[in-house]
């Protein structure tokens, strides 16, 4: 669902007008339980799969925070709210907080900017604009995997394009995924570099759909260049920017590829968030419950920010 | 709304509209240009620097990937860079193929997609339809169910279903793989918005006929939906393809890895002796999927925009 638009409130097809209610015979009676079963059977599959795989999934994990185990000893251990507290005691899960706090501020806020801008590069009537767009959004449908790849050669200090940049303005190379001060910029950026065209292709079809005739007003009102962005641009785009914003904060909670290939979290946690760390402790360290009780807090984190829009998509006012 | 404005003339044509190259996905209305042309060359110039810059920041790394899987060792270990390669080297290809099973990769990633694109594309049309045209009772409540399931994170699920596939007797298996992951309210949802609106007097005019829903969903609504499912379909296909986390976790062997697991394992292998056969390795990951994005961009972009605007 959108940021420009309410989700259905009735689900099926609007009728224009409805027929006059036929008295209720034993034949429409058949002929609606076989709709029924119908329906069933064509969602059963789906539905299913969702149940058993989204559902009941995301219920029995929160139940697993609550225990000790190590996914070999036949019963896990029942310890309350032990995995919680050690959690909220450990100065790493502080650390890992923070870092996934750092990491979604600055790779939504920057995408968002630098998105915001180039789209509206992209929207002048420009040659070869329509090829920066195709390139601009080719990072997006690359797997993670292999732009955390990719990136860790642009990084290497000797032999990467990260001397060449550096050297041009007579610096040297910081050792990018290898030293923690580094590594979760490292992330950041290689994230960003990926998620920037989706963005820019996003503020770049909203500015084609706004309305000109604000446009035309503004600038019979004496409006030019960076006011009429300022004052009429930026205004009109703000649902998209809270649909990205959002959009955005979900997706870099839960980056986990590019974080695999180039950094494996470390050195330390320095470049761990939340959501390696739930892989982490459950698939190296095989410690279920505290892996549990990181995703439920991941969990509520993204309930919090999707209530939020939800709220906000109720009070979203059309422009069109 | 004035949508009949037509772009100044000395305007070039737009290169691209979105709109008009996948009918239906969205209102098919000619985008009138917001912005004049400048007319101030020093303007201008800076456009152009700035949007020199943008294609640099995008391609130059797809360049370098791309020149150093191709590239002989002592060019990629060498400073100054070698922007160009003197010789084309395919040595690394056979290099990253022979430090990791790359045939058995391929094979894996294209059943894993192929058959996980497939089950959740039907899956997703057959509810679709149901919520689109056929009579229950508690269909509303029913289709929260669905979409809510976009608000769960997937990794609060990781852990469990890893738990549910091993009960299961699934792991390392490509039912492990793909069976997880078909289920669909984002495609359901995709669909089932076009399917709203197709045009009622169409689908009654079939019913008068005597054909039955199925034959309704098959002859009448899914070929008006095409444009849709196909966008729909080529979205799934990619989430499928870049997949990372859970084929890493319900995998175990060298044998049953996909290319994006594959990559890794190669990253590990070569260490950071050999930029080369991994930017190869990285190439045989990247390359179909950048194919398949140059072939079917507007409609990808578009379908992904319209998504995401119009909801």
């Amino acid at each position: 669902m959108s940021a420009l638009t309410k989700p259905p409130i009735a689900v099926g097809r609007s009728k224009a007008a409805k027929p006059p209610q036929r008295p209720v015979t034993p034949e429409r009676r058949r002929s609606n339980r076989r709709e029924a079963i119908l329906f069933l059977a064509l969602i059963l599959p789906n539905v299913a799969a969702i149940v058993v795989f989204s559902y009941y999934p995301t219920a029995y994990n929160f139940i697993l925070s609550f225990v000790d185990w190590d996914l070999v000893a036949p019963f896990p251990e029942w310890v309350g709210l032990e995995n919680y507290q050690d959690l909220l005691a450990s100065p790493r899960f502080a650390e890992v907080l923070l870092n996934t706090l750092l990491f979604t501020l600055v790779a939504v806020g920057g995408t968002l900017v630098l998105g915001l801008g180039v789209g509206q590069l992209l929207a002048q009537r420009l040659k070869f604009s329509g090829f920066a767009r195709t390139m601009a959004f080719a990072p997006h449908m690359l797997p993670g995997a292999a732009v955390g790849v990719l990136w860790l050669f642009m990084f290497d200090p000797t032999y990467g394009l990260s001397r060449w940049l550096f050297n041009l303005i007579g610096l040297d190379s910081p050792n990018w995924t290898t030293t923690s001060d580094w590594s979760l910029w490292a992330v950041i950026i290689a994230y960003s570099w990926q998620r920037l065209g989706f963005v820019t292709i996003i503020y770049y079809t909203a500015i084609q759909d706004l309305p000109q005739d604000v446009y035309e007003a503004a600038e019979l009102d004496g409006a030019r260049g960076p006011k009429l962005f300022w004052y009429i641009t930026r205004p009109l785009l703000s649902p998209v920017t809270f649909f990205l914003s959002v959009t955005g904060i979900i997706s870099a909670a839960q980056a986990f590829d590019i974080i695999a290939t180039l950094t494996d979290g470390g050195p330390g946690s320095s470049s761990t968030t939340l959501n390696w760390m739930v892989y982490e402790e459950a698939f190296k360290k095989f410690d279920v419950g505290t892996s549990a009780a990181a995703a439920t807090v991941l969990f509520l984190i993204l309930l919090v920010v999707t209530l939020i829009q939800a709220r906000a998509q109720g009070r979203q006012v059309h422009y069109s | 709304m004035s949508l009949d404005v037509k772009p100044p003339v000395t305007a070039p044509a737009p290169t691209s509209s979105t709109a008009d190259l996948f009918d239906g996905v969205v209102d098919a209305v000619p985008r009138s240009p917001n912005r004049k042309v400048v007319h101030n060359p020093a303007l201008r110039v800076l456009q152009y620097l700035a949007l020199a810059l943008v294609v640099a920041v995008f391609v130059l790394p797809l360049y370098w990937l791309f020149s150093s899987a191709l590239k002989a060792e002592n060019e990629i270990y060498s400073y100054p860079l070698q922007w160009i390669p003197t010789v084309l080297e395919p040595e690394n290809f056979a290099e990253a193929w022979r430090s990791a099973p790359f045939d058995r990769f391929f094979i894996n990633s294209i059943i894993t997609t192929f058959f996980g694109t497939t089950l959740e594309i039907s899956l997703a049309i057959l509810s679709a339809y149901a919520f689109a045209f056929v009579r229950f009772r508690f269909k509303t409540p029913l289709f929260l169910v669905m979409i809510g399931s976009l608000m769960l994170p997937g990794h609060v699920t990781l852990l469990v279903n890893y738990i549910t596939v091993g009960h299961l007797g699934w792991l390392n298996t490509y039912a492990g793989l793909i069976l997880p992951g078909i289920g669909s309210a984002f495609a359901m949802f995709l669909i089932y918005q076009q399917m709203r609106v197709v045009p009622e007097e169409i689908v009654d005019a079939a019913k008068i006929d005597g054909a039955a829903h199925l034959r309704r969903m098959w002859s009448v609504v899914l070929p008006m939906c095409r444009p849709m499912i196909l966008t729909g379909t080529l979205i799934v296909m990619f989430g499928k393809w870049n997949d990372f986390v859970w084929p890493l976790i319900v995998t175990s062997t060298a044998d049953m890895r996909t290319l994006p697991i594959g990559l890794m394992f190669l990253r590990s292998q070569e260490g950071y002796s050999n930029w080369g056969s991994i930017m190869a390795g990285t190439v045989m990951v990247a390359l179909p999927m950048l194919l398949v994005f140059f072939f079917a961009q507007k409609r990808i972009i578009g379908g992904i925009a319209a998504g995401a605007l119009k909801g």
